[in-house]
């Protein structure tokens, strides 16, 4: 039999060729790893690592200019703070009500509702950041002269984390959901058969047992605010700041990308190169994040299926 | 030993849960459970009001900022920049719709490919099918922009080197979607069950007989499903293509090949949300309110599908 396989030529080829699709993905992860660090290198024997990695100053079109990029490190940190401070409790929240409380007429209709939420493109967010959230919510409620104010300003770090939040609490409600489904329900039932109400059984017993889960949610939603790029650059502004103010305008590392590697950027220049070295640290960031989240996810999976 | 180790978890946490609702009795505590449990579950609600009132808010925003430029114009005409009443979107729907041919043209065979053997031939106690796993749970969570890099040094230019063209775009979104084919087709391919691989063997088929025949018409609806989901996310998608060439106010309808430039949807909405003026940002908001009625369109159809022929085995 297993002879008779093996003279199928036609057999083997084709699945070579499967594999081949396959492998395609080690191919691109290696291309995307070669196309940054070449001209990071390249940027790295310009610009003094050390400046680069320890400056406060991002100021790329002054003479001279100066490469620090803890200032738009932080203007992305400053945008995923907001968005997450928004989007773990609403997206907490959302999951165990999915889970534990909703009917499953109102889980028919609540999910595919936040799956749509899911699907909508991170610009029409961004637009509505910024003609909508940032005059009609965050200028009306924000204390007058608090951090410097709200008002009159046309872009807030705040305005694109509200945005982000909203981007990423389908991914949270979704997973975390998941996660809490999982659970076996003798635990469930073990809990209610000694008494205990809906809201111990949820915080005491599924929340605690579905935390790896959870916190995958958490940690891949992190990733997604950090590697958001359209609704800061709407949203967020252009100029770099090393601040933690949410009602300032900054610059987020996606923005600096997104606004510099535009159409006619000369290949050989600093500017170009300085590109490559912003999108080296933003891989590193959004990879770690990514890993931790693949692992917590496959250690629920061998707990509980 | 190995049942051991995965019920130690649950019966701490059983014991957790006990002990807790224990205390409370015996503390008397029930009453205030009583008014604890109604507050939790009123903030629980709370949370799934405000997602969907953002939801809702977004598209009440959209309509009604957008409502005065939507006509028919709208899809037929140009972008003008002197005369913002009769802009439209023409040559970005046209560039969108070329784009995400090519993405399915690319992520259809590939990605199927792809999961089939994932599936159905590879060993997965292998480190290099490992590797392929663990690249492609990554690459589905690598942020877009970096996808517009890659486009950028490996396509548009590096080893590739197709320029800015239109064909370069697509090839760059195809990549960005490609691991969401992957993992819904590999979910809908597990989800056959293995008595019909083994009948058809049995039967003195060859795997790829048996996969051709049996396995692949099985698991089309889900397959078809992620994919729609997929081409949908492309559609939306508008950072890589900033750095693929995609930024020039294009007047004329773009080709799959023309080093003119080209143009998209969202790139379109883009540009015209950055401009102040008011009939601008409606021009934007017409689009984005066009843009989510075929994403919605396209994501009711995808779960539709799932639905009315997901087979029960």
């Amino acid at each position: 039999m297993l002879q008779a396989e093996g003279k199928r030529y036609g057999e083997r080829a084709i699945k070579w060729l499967l594999a081949l699709c396959a492998s395609l993905s080690v191919l691109t992860t290696t291309a995307i790893v070669i196309s940054l660090i070449g001209p990071a290198i390249g940027f790295f024997e310009i610009v003094p690592a050390d400046e680069f990695f320890f400056g406060v100053d991002w100021t790329p079109q002054f003479e001279p200019p100066s490469f620090g990029v803890l200032s738009i490190v932080a203007g992305t940190l400053n945008v995923t703070l907001w968005g997450m401070l928004f989007a773990i409790p609403v997206g907490l929240g959302s999951a165990v009500y999915l889970s534990e409380y909703a009917s499953p007429r109102v889980r028919r209709t609540v999910k595919p509702a936040l799956e749509v939420l899911a699907g909508i493109p991170t610009v029409a967010i961004g637009f509505f950041a910024v003609s909508f959230i940032l005059p009609e919510i965050i200028v009306p409620l924000w204390p007058d002269g608090l951090l410097g104010g709200a008002a009159g300003k046309p872009f807030l770090a705040l305005a694109a984390g509200l945005g982000i939040g909203l981007m990423v609490v389908p991914i949270i409600a979704s997973m975390s959901d998941d996660a809490m489904r999982a659970v076996p329900r003798g635990l469930h039932e073990g809990a209610y058969a000694l008494g205990a109400t809906k809201a111990k059984v949820a915080t005491k017993v599924i929340f605690p047992a579905a935390l790896s889960g959870i916190v995958a949610s958490i940690v891949l939603a992190i990733s997604r605010a950090v590697g958001e790029t359209m609704i800061v650059v709407l949203a967020a502004g252009s100029t770099p700041k090393f601040t933690l103010n949410p009602v300032e305008s900054i610059q987020a590392m996606t923005s600096y990308i997104a606004t510099t590697a535009t159409g006619d950027i000369s290949t050989g220049s600093v500017d170009y190169k300085s590109v490559f070295a912003v999108g080296t640290v933003l891989f590193a960031m959004t990879l770690v994040m990514n890993v931790v989240s693949i692992r917590l996810v496959r250690k629920y999976r061998e707990v509980y299926e | 030993m190995e049942a051991g180790r995965a019920t130690a978890p649950r019966n701490r946490l059983a014991v957790a849960g006990a002990r807790s609702t224990t205390e409370a009795m015996l503390r008397n505590q029930l009453r205030g459970d009583v008014i604890r449990n109604a507050v939790f579950a009123g903030l629980l609600l709370f949370a799934v009001a405000i997602a969907l009132a953002g939801l809702l808010a977004l598209v009440i925003q959209a309509f009604a900022e957008g409502s005065s430029a939507l006509s028919r114009s709208l899809i037929t005409n140009p972008p003008s920049t002197a005369f913002p009443e009769k802009a439209g979107y023409r040559p970005a729907i046209i560039g969108s719709l070329q784009l995400i041919g090519g993405v399915m043209l690319f992520v259809v065979p590939v990605g199927i490919g792809a999961a089939l053997y994932l599936e159905e031939y590879a060993d997965s106690s292998r480190w290099w099918n490992r590797l392929i796993e663990v690249s492609i749970q990554n690459l589905a969570a690598v942020p877009s922009i970096i996808y517009g890099i890659l486009g950028l040094a490996f396509i548009v230019r590096g080893p590739l080197d197709l320029g800015f063209i239109l064909a370069a775009g697509s090839l760059t979104l195809a990549l960005l979607v490609l691991p969401m084919v992957i993992i819904a087709s590999r979910e809908a391919l597990r989800a056959v069950p293995d008595s019909i691989r083994q009948g058809s063997l049995a039967l003195g088929a060859t795997q790829w007989q048996t996969i051709r025949t049996q396995v692949l018409p099985a698991s089309v609806p889900g397959i078809a499903t992620g994919v729609i989901l997929a081409v949908s996310r492309a559609l939306g998608e508008t950072a890589p293509l900033l750095l693929v060439g995609a930024t020039v106010f294009v007047t004329f309808d773009p080709t799959p090949f023309g080093t003119d430039g080209y143009s998209a949807m969202p790139v379109q909405i883009f540009n015209y949300a950055l401009r102040p003026q008011e009939e601008f940002q409606a021009l934007a908001a017409a689009g984005i309110l066009v843009m989510l009625v075929v994403l919605l369109a396209m994501n009711s159809f995808a779960i539709w599908l799932r639905n009315r022929y997901e087979q029960r085995w």
